[in-house]
């Protein structure tokens, strides 16, 4: 099969922002001897190169629907990278230290595509939710204030976004304790985030209090940003008012505790 | 350069996020539009003869531009090599700007402007960050660590 190399090199070696690197031993295939290697993380890619100054990488390691898992083995700081499939080869590498170890294991489990795209819908929705009530994402007219590149995915195409989501559920891709369905117990490492009620689940951030519309009854909101822009900018303004409220509020308590 | 080939190969059947019958053209001297199968899955489009299983090719999408051509064509090119075009024929315009569309989401780095966009925007309506986004590669050099809250 045939794999667009030079765009993969350029890829590897060009200076958009790594997610992990370093050196690690990577053990043959065939021989049992590791051999120190340079590696770079970038997205669901794992390139390494002979040496750190190496214009080109010996190879890259798709990480889609991989596992990582410590490893059994006589060489220490050791983990592997396993596939599902009879005959999928295993990749085991050794870290120099404890803390390059832990660090190469949580960003490799962490560096699937279907993971990173589980966590930005779920962001989105949270987005949504905190901006119009809990039943966000059906308005017909909500428009994202503000210029950004690449569109992101608003409510009217809303009715897009779930036969996007794969048919099949995403493979486990981390530690055991990883579970990638969106909305999930939060692994076990999100420490002092707070917010977090008492079983360890985010609480979602305060809704902005409903406020009716000037001109309009309850339940008058949704029309009212549909009528007009002004309209909205309005509103937007007075949620942006009583968000800042609510903000400043929470600096101040959490100043407090730090006390 | 080496790769897990056979693991390529298993996301070649993985469900695609969007696939077609579309006519394609790599670029390569003297070469011409061929009906394939094109599959698109997590940020990579395989291409294959219609009635074959395994891929003839894969390209990894990213640092890629996706180019409208000419009616119901669209072609994918990569940033170190912009004239080297792969280009593809659509049945119609519109199956082209679905394409056009896709394509160009369909890579981790879009996903990571996403992530920082909407984290950026949580942050300015709570002053929080969402919990959610400190258990993932956002900026990269920040895996594991806290993004730090803007105190203004």
């Amino acid at each position: 099969m045939k794999l667009n190399e030079r765009s993969l090199a350029f890829y590897a070696t060009c200076d958009s922002p790594a997610d992990n690197t370093g050196f690690l031993y990577k053990r043959g295939e065939r021989h049992t001897a590791y051999h120190r290697r340079w590696f770079v993380l970038k997205g669901n890619m794992l390139f390494y190169f002979e040496e750190r100054e190496s214009r080109e990488p010996v190879g890259v390691i798709v990480l889609e629907g991989c596992t990582v898992e410590l490893c059994d083995s006589a060489e220490e700081f050791a983990f592997a990278i396993r596939f599902g499939g009879t005959k999928s080869r295993t990749y085991v590498l050794a870290a120099e230290s404890q803390a390059a170890m832990e660090s190469w294991v949580k960003s490799l489990s962490r560096a699937s595509f279907d993971y990173m795209r589980l966590v930005v819908r779920e962001l989105e929705k949270q987005l949504e939710e905190m901006r119009w009530g809990p039943a966000a994402g059906c308005g017909g007219c909500w428009q994202s204030p503000g210029s950004w590149k690449p569109k992101p995915l608003g409510p009217e195409r809303s009715p897009e976004r779930l036969p996007a989501l794969p048919a099949v559920l995403p493979k486990e891709n981390g530690c055991a304790v990883w579970n990638n369905a969106p909305g999930a117990d939060q692994p076990p490492d999100t420490s002092s985030c707070g917010g977090h009620d008492g079983e360890g689940n985010p609480r979602p951030p305060p809704l902005p209090p409903r406020r009716r519309a000037s001109s309009s009854e309850a339940g008058g909101t949704r029309a009212a940003v549909a009528e007009s822009p002004s309209t909205f900018c309005r509103l937007h303004e007075q949620y942006g008012r009583e968000v800042a409220r609510l903000r400043q509020d929470w600096l101040e308590k959490r100043r407090g505790l730090r006390l | 350069m080496r790769y897990n080939e056979r693991e390529l190969l298993s996301l070649a059947r993985q469900p695609a996020e969007k696939a077609a019958e579309i006519l394609m053209r790599v670029p390569k001297k003297g070469s011409v539009l061929k009906k394939r199968l094109v599959k698109l899955v997590v940020n990579f489009l395989f291409y294959f003869r219609t009635d074959e299983a395994e891929p003839i090719g894969a390209l990894l999408l990213e640092h890629c531009r996706i180019t409208k051509e000419e009616e119901n064509v669209f072609s994918i090119s990569f940033i170190e090599e912009p004239e080297r075009k792969y280009c593809f024929e659509c049945d119609s315009e519109e199956q082209c700007q679905e394409w056009i569309e896709a394509l160009k989401r369909a890579s981790y780095e879009f996903m990571r402007r996403s992530l920082i966009f909407y984290r950026n925007e949580i942050q300015k309506m709570t002053g929080k960050v969402s919990p959610l986004e400190s258990c993932c590669q956002v900026v990269p050099g920040g895996f594991g660590q806290e993004q730090g809250l803007v105190l203004s």
